[in-house]
């Protein structure tokens, strides 16, 4: 996935979107919006953006989890076999993100990409609701694909690359 | 490990294998961007219009298995969303869950203010409502009652109003926020700008923000389309001495001083005139004036707005060209809370002066031409005709509003000797006054006096606490209403119908409207029993039905008319008193006001006071969804922005809670968090409006932030129309210590 900091408003609705498709409880979120301010006034630059897990290549959550529920899905999502989770919480402790948290009715929960709906060819709840259609998905792999498309043509970066997991959300900037 | 290979291969194959779960999938198309159009889950979803702020966006309410209430998304075929609601639309949801909601009608036991009702019933409720209006009515006319509305329901109450023989219908949104736009923009090109906005961003080469914080304000359309413009490499200008989202968006940030936003806009007109940067074919043929206004901006020069607003003269000269270049596909945007200093009408003057020089109006990449479906009303008696208007009370005032003014109602309702016709009762149906006007003394001054306050909501605001009569409302998630038509750039009329039950005893406005009408024996104003069956009428009389509506939620009609744009060489009559776009407003000058707009100095703040700047934050809408559990989980409280050298100045640290006091001494009801950030001038501070809420039975959202309009004593009204402008007012910061030292 790829979002275009130029275009993202920090609005959240892909927070609000997350939370009913997913039905993730209120007071708990799988996705966020970040928002940084360089510079002094009147000099400044704001660079908002919509953060979720980075579905890491390497992922530490899928190496540190004694059950095996944390584990490489279809199309390498990272996801959480709610079942199987006793809820230790060693993946919350080792994901530089902090994507994850610890759900009430006991297991740790984080974002799939909507896999339920990448299923049925549908995009991602975030994607779909986003209202300036900043997000992009799709796979890396194709070159057609509208994420690959974004990333040949506009600069982009990664978060805490050194952490070196590898992480599969960019950032256009 | 899967590889991403798998990845798109799972997407086709699910695609394919939902075809047989799913007869209704069409060919999954080539990639992945074309989510939902092409699936219907099932029977489960319904269709609606959002009611959580005045966009309307049309879209669809889904349930689960169970046939809980599960998520909303936007209908694909609306203009005002194209299928993506904002975060306010999307949680609508908490709008229903929010426990905290009028349950049942209510009637006052004790005094205004202390909020002691008992539970009524329905008929009760209507019983009260009726005697006290007849009595009313009998003692001082009908005329001497009004509604406030903000909201569809609003329609039925009107019709209410107007059989019972009251003209009084008043909009908060005229002159609390739009209104000067719209006389502004009526008295030069004929026409308002209209809701939604007629600006077509989405095609403009050149957009200009002036204090219009799009992003941060949802107005759905108007913010996806700013995207659109930033992909086609729009060059946006933003004028606003806060570093805002819209901002951070832009090629070129203005951060001026604040209140003398009038003076750079002239210094523009002077330099598109000098520079002779404007379209000379189009003014030539549709506007008149021209000559005056050169004369008028003579020396209205970028050094001459230097010394006001503090932009250099070069960057006020080189922002002109940009425009100049990109005319006619430029927007000096308009705005749309644009009620700040009094003379906005004036300023907006300016903005819509702008617009003609650069022949934006009525050219693609401006302001397109819109239309409007038109619904046909149901035949009924004629309406009395009144005996007195509330312009009766303000014979000289104000000549230039076509509206009711919702704060003149309000003044026209404090008991004073001087004028026949003193307001006994209000209806206020979904908009909390208390929050909305300003100078909150004044409100419940007139509330005071009142005979009888009926107040119309889904949740116990600070309104309901003064109410008589509490009528609860269902959500719009559970009722039907008026079919939606607004104007864009196709007609179109969306439906909305509920998806659940109402919960609790909630009733939609139709319903209490024609209750209400037949205990006072105005049944024949409304023929139809269900709303169902009316809807169906109108409905057929535009070729569909209400059946029809149900399953696809909105309809698009095709223009009748003519092209969204001016046709080259067209010849245009514009609805002003020229028949041309007037550069000189012959109707301002023929009320005696300026026909030309001029810049006034406005008060600026003592030492140790800062502006009171206001505006929205993207997932809440005015203080109607403060406590909805969704949006609260998002933001919770405001605070107050101030700048780290003021910060520094008065050992202010992040986070810490203070109260503000107003220069008339008014201090915030409640404490406000700091947030010290570069994004914000040293000479203002700024916060959300639609915190601070002191209505306990809002448990959510009670006491959190403060409340802006609580520190809003000074109203700057603007003589032509009566708007109210709240940017005249100055805060300082009290901290703890100095709490315990006074």
């Amino acid at each position: 996935m790829a979002v275009d900091t130029r275009k993202c408003v920090g609005c959240s609705d892909c927070v609000v979107a997350c939370q009913t498709e997913n039905s993730v409880p209120i007071g708990f979120c799988r996705d966020w919006v970040v928002e940084v301010t360089d510079g002094t006034y009147p000099t400044l630059e704001l660079e908002l953006r919509s953060e979720r897990c980075n579905h890491c290549d390497n992922s530490p959550c899928v190496r540190c989890c004694p059950t095996g529920a944390s584990h490489y899905d279809k199309g390498g999502i990272v996801v959480v076999t709610h079942n199987k989770c006793i809820g230790c919480g060693a993946c919350i402790a080792s994901c530089p993100y902090d994507a994850r948290y610890a759900h009430p009715d006991g297991y740790v929960d984080k974002c799939t990409f909507c896999l339920h709906r990448v299923e049925k060819g549908l995009l991602p709840s975030c994607v779909a609701t986003c209202p300036t259609k900043c997000m992009y998905f799709g796979d890396l792999n194709d070159p057609k694909s509208p994420v690959s498309i974004m990333l040949k043509n506009r600069k982009y970066k990664t978060l805490i690359p050194e952490a070196g997991t590898k992480p599969q959300l960019y950032f256009l900037i | 490990m899967a590889t991403r290979r798998d990845f798109i291969r799972i997407s086709a194959l699910g695609a394919g294998g939902t075809a047989v779960a799913w007869p209704l999938v069409r060919n999954f198309a080539k990639e992945l961007v074309d989510p939902e159009r092409f699936i219907f889950e099932g029977m489960r979803r319904t269709p609606t219009y959002c009611e959580i702020c005045f966009w309307k966006c049309a879209g669809w309410v889904y349930k689960n298995d169970k046939g809980d209430l599960w998520k909303i998304i936007g209908n694909d075929e609306d203009l005002h969303c194209n299928g993506r609601f904002c975060p306010r639309g999307t949680g609508g949801v908490g709008m229903y869950n929010d426990e905290d909601r009028l349950k049942t009608p209510l009637i006052r036991t004790q005094d205004r203010g202390k909020q002691v009702f008992r539970e009524a019933t329905w008929d009760e409720a209507f019983t009260y409502i009726a005697d006290k209006l007849k009595k009313i009515s009998r003692e001082h006319g009908p005329e001497c009652t009004a509604l406030f509305t903000h909201g569809s329901g609003g329609k039925y109450f009107s019709t209410l109003l107007k059989a019972f023989g009251s003209p009084h219908i008043a909009a908060p949104s005229y002159a609390q926020c739009r209104g000067p736009r719209e006389v502004a923009f009526q008295n030069t090109f004929g026409e308002g700008v209209e809701s939604p906005e007629r600006t077509d961003i989405r095609d403009t080469k050149c957009l200009v923000l002036i204090g219009s914080h799009i992003g941060e304000n949802m107005h759905n359309g108007q913010v996806q389309e700013m995207s659109v413009a930033i992909d086609k490499g729009a060059i946006i200008i933003t004028v606003d001495p806060r570093y805002s989202t819209a901002a951070s968006k832009s090629k070129y940030w203005l951060p001026i001083k604040p209140a003398t936003d009038l003076a750079l806009l002239l210094a523009w007109i002077h330099v598109i005139l000098e520079e002779e940067l404007y379209d000379k074919a189009y003014v030539e043929k549709y506007t008149m004036g021209l000559d005056l206004l050169q004369a008028h901006v003579k020396g209205m020069t970028p050094e001459w707005a230097y010394g006001i607003t503090t932009i250099p003269p070069e960057v006020i000269r080189q922002m002109a060209r940009e425009m100049g270049h990109a005319s006619p596909a430029v927007i000096v945007h308009p705005g749309r809370h644009v009620t700040w200093y009094g003379d906005d009408t004036q300023r907006l003057r300016a903005v819509a002066i702008l617009n003609a020089l650069l022949g934006s109006w009525g050219r693609r990449g401006g302001f397109f031409k819109p239309e409007t479906a038109s619904v046909p009303e149901v035949p009924h008696p004629a309406f009395p005709t009144p005996k007195r208007t509330w312009r009766t009370e303000f014979p000289d005032l104000y000549r230039l509003s076509d509206s009711v003014l919702a704060n003149g109602v309000c003044d026209a309702t404090i008991p004073d000797p001087s004028r026949g016709c003193n307001f006994k009762a209000w209806i206020v149906n979904g908009t909390n006054l208390i929050e909305t006007l300003p100078n909150q003394d004044n409100t419940i001054k007139a509330i005071e006096a009142l005979d009888l306050l009926v107040v119309i909501d889904t949740m116990p605001m600070e309104i309901t606490g003064y109410a008589d009569v509490v009528l609860p409302e269902c959500t719009y998630i559970e009722r039907y209403d008026e079919i939606r038509v607004s104007p864009h750039r196709k007609p179109q009329i969306a439906l909305r119908m509920p998806a659940l039950k109402p919960k609790y005893n909630t009733k939609p406005a139709y319903w209490m409207a024609r209750e209400l009408a037949k205990k006072m024996g105005l049944e024949a104003f409304f023929p139809y029993e269900k709303i169902e069956d009316l809807l169906d009428w109108q409905l057929k009389q535009l070729g569909t039905s209400l059946e029809e509506m149900q399953r696809i939620g909105v309809k698009t009609f095709e223009r009748t008319a003519d092209d969204l744009y001016f046709a080259p060489d067209e010849e245009v009559e514009f609805g002003t008193n020229s028949g041309k776009i007037e550069l000189y407003a012959t109707a301002f000058e023929q009320e005696g006001f300026d026909p030309l707009p001029k810049y006034t100095a406005h008060e600026e703040p003592p030492a140790g006071y800062y502006r009171l700047n206001y505006g929205r934050a993207p997932m809440h809408t005015f203080s109607r969804t403060s406590n909805n559990p969704n949006l609260t989980d998002l933001m919770d409280e405001n605070s107050v922005w101030v700048n780290p050298k003021v910060a520094q100045e008065w050992g202010l640290t992040n986070d810490q809670y203070i109260h503000l006091r107003n220069q008339d001494g008014k201090r915030s009801e409640f404490p406000i968090k700091v947030r010290i950030t570069e994004r914000i001038r040293w000479d203002s501070v700024y916060m959300v409006h639609g915190f601070g809420h002191d209505q306990k039975r809002l448990k959510r959202c009670y006491g959190k932030g403060a409340s802006d309009t609580n520190l809003i004593t000074k109203v700057l009204v603007d003589p032509l129309m009566g708007g109210t402008g709240m940017r005249g007012n100055f805060v300082t910061f009290i901290t703890e210590s100095e709490e315990v030292k006074s």
